[in-house]
């Protein structure tokens, strides 16, 4: 696959639809995330944040439109095909492997990795970045609190080393600081050349942290632009900012 | 802290494919030299009785040990292991029937330990693990892309179809001259039916049994330290952060069905040859599966010593309530209840027995 130069866009979803059964969760999204930028794609419950992220890691299937990856047509291909050409997705609600040690959890996110000396310096990465990490390496990730979680998800997600990164809301549940910590993390991420798909309910620090916005809404882009524009917009204001 | 402890673990867990397979020769050969042992010094030891008791504990550690290959390592949920036990089973014993039949004239055991026999007699255990590993491929694959409990259902389904399709089967000639008047279609439609498959040479001794134990447990450990086990055990811990980590879950479930399916045929084998076996189809039923689930739970979902000691304890105690044969299942269930409130990650949960305290500090862990 091609190089994509900064500023081109790295995916973009044309029209994309997804049904639950008869349930039709996504009605024809479109956007464009850039190489080097932040998009976050914020909106209310039930809006269809997670499965956007779901339908572009191949977890859920799209039933129409396409999902562009460097100009490539990804849409039926399986989940860890998709790991592969260099998309991570960091779930909702964290998903770290409970039983595993929090060094073993970092393992697995380098799943399809087979350079040993590469995976080990970016656990020495992740353990740099999170010092608590490294307290906690040989400690069942179950035992972790919230907020270590959260870290080990982003650090496991990144051990695939990806150009786009998708995170489901990777403040939820977390105190204030921990929150801080996190979003000045996301940023350094992506300031060392990664791409970021933020969904987020924390409108107010997204919008801070990204470049770019989408706002949906039951399964439609309702607004979107720069996160600068858009946080300054009444109708977000009102709506996701806590205006009511 | 330092990294050092997990130098050697990390080197550990993807062995090199060489590195694999040396690695696997020395507990082997030690594993040979014990049902060696086995065979030449504790069983004529200890007689008979004791040694059927060896040859049972044998088999059902191969049970447990496959089966958590799937409840344990994937977190999947199999109860139709008996099924495959009893492919594997009569597909080894109609080999060795027959052909012993059509070479020899009667079903009569060939040759020593090492003899013509036992040739036969082992590459027919082989043969029994890779019918029972495709029964396994049939089985696996549709059932396993879907999530949740379809596959209780269908290996539940499975054994069933196993149990009733071998009930239907013909009676097993007794002559030669009867058995080589039938095609070798009709030899796999005549395999005792309800009445059992009787006449099967006993070849089973402690010394083949032990070997497969061996075999067993070590492809087991490989498996759990190698790629595929921690592919198989994220799959277990949650299934969709193990995709979005690039594993493909489907492959390696059936992998794991797969492989499991193998040893459960195998052990078959070694069951259909063992004396005084008759293969019935009513006894490979559902109560042999749900047996082997509770090895598996009882020890540990995912810990290979765990299910070996479940297997141990669960082989021994009815032997042990012999007199209260009719209370074992009450036993089996009042322990599974007390094991489920005392450790409900079972006996050793994922981790294996030297992985826990008190040995864990020696290792280093
Ligand atoms: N597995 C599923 N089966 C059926 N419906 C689903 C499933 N997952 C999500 N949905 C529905 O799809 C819609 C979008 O859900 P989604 O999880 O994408 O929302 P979201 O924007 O991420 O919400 P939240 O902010 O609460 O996480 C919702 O109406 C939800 O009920
Ligand atoms: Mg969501």
């Amino acid at each position: 696959m091609s190089l994509v130069a900064p500023g081109h866009p790295l995916l973009e979803l044309q029209d994309l639809h997804v049904h639950y059964g008869a349930i039709h969760a996504i009605k024809g999204i479109s956007l464009s995330v850039r190489q080097g930028e932040i998009l976050t794609l914020i909106g209310s419950n039930g809006a269809g944040k997670s499965t956007t992220l779901r339908a572009i890691s191949a977890l859920v299937r799209a039933s129409g439109g396409r999902i562009l990856y460097r100009g490539h047509a990804i849409q039926g291909y399986r989940a860890d095909q998709v790991v592969g050409m260099g998309i991570a997705h960091c779930p909702e609600g964290r998903g770290v492997f409970p039983a595993f040690t929090v060094r073993e959890n970092l393992e697995v996110g380098a799943f399809l990795r087979k350079d040993r000396e590469g995976i080990e310096a970016d656990i020495e990465t992740a353990f740099t970045r999170f010092p608590v990490l490294r307290q906690r390496a040989r400690q069942p990730a179950g035992t972790l609190s919230g907020g270590e979680q959260q870290m080990l998800a982003i650090s496991r997600a990144l051990m695939c080393r990806p150009a786009l990164l998708l995170l489901d809301e990777p403040s939820l549940g977390l105190a204030p600081q921990v929150v801080q910590t996190i979003f000045a993390i996301i940023r350094e991420i992506n300031r060392a050349g990664t791409t970021i798909l933020l969904v987020e309910q924390n409108a107010h620090m997204a919008l801070q942290v990204a470049h770019q916005a989408c706002v949906l809404d039951v399964g439609t882009v309702v607004a979107s632009g720069p996160a600068a524009d858009l946080a300054r917009s009444d109708e977000v204001k009102k709506a996701y900012l806590g205006g009511h | 802290m330092t990294a050092s402890p997990w130098a050697g673990k990390a080197g550990a867990l993807r062995p090199g494919t060489a590195a694999a397979a040396t690695a696997g020769v020395t507990p082997f050969a030690v594993g040979l030299l014990l049902a060696a042992a086995l065979q030449y010094a504790v069983g004529p030891a200890v007689g008979p009785f004791f040694s059927d008791l060896l040859i049972k504990i044998g088999i059902n550690v191969i049970l447990a040990v496959s089966l958590n290959v799937v409840n344990g390592y994937t977190g999947q949920f199999s109860i139709g292991h008996a099924g495959f036990m009893a492919v594997g089973g009569y597909a080894a014993g109609a080999l060795t029937y027959y052909t012993s039949m059509l070479a020899w004239g009667g079903p009569q055991v060939q040759g020593g330990v090492f003899g013509v026999g036992s040739a036969l007699f082992v590459g027919a255990c082989l043969v029994g693990g890779l019918v029972a590993a495709a029964a396994g491929w049939a089985v696996g694959l549709p059932s396993l892309r879907l999530r949740g409990d379809y596959l209780a259902i269908v290996t539940l389904g499975f054994g069933e179809i196993v149990r009733v399709l071998l009930q239907q089967t013909q009676d097993v000639p007794f002559t030669a001259d009867e058995a080589r008047a039938l095609s070798p279609v009709e030899m796999a439609t005549h395999l005792g039916g309800s009445l059992g498959f009787s006449g099967i040479p006993f070849y089973t001794n402690l010394f083949w049994v032990w070997c497969f134990v061996t075999l067993t447990l070590l492809v087991a450990y490989r498996l759990k330290e190698s790629t595929f086990g921690r592919a198989f055990l994220s799959i277990r811990e949650n299934e969709i952060a193990a995709e979005a980590m690039g594993v493909d879950t489907t492959r390696y479930k059936v992998r794991a069905f797969v492989i499991a399916a193998f040893f459960a045929g195998v052990a078959g084998a070694l069951f259909a040859h063992k004396i005084g076996t008759t293969l019935n189809p009513r006894e490979l039923g559902f109560m042999k599966s749900f047996d082997i689930v509770i090895m598996v739970v009882l020890g540990g979902m995912g810990s290979i010593s765990g299910a070996t000691i479940a297997a141990v304890l669960l082989t021994v105690l009815p032997e042990a309530l012999r007199g209260a044969a009719d209370y074992r299942m009450i036993v089996y269930a009042l322990m599974l209840v007390l094991v489920m409130i005392v450790r409900p990650q079972g006996l050793f949960g994922i981790r294996e027995i030297w992985e826990l305290p008190p040995f864990a500090r020696r290792r280093g862990r």
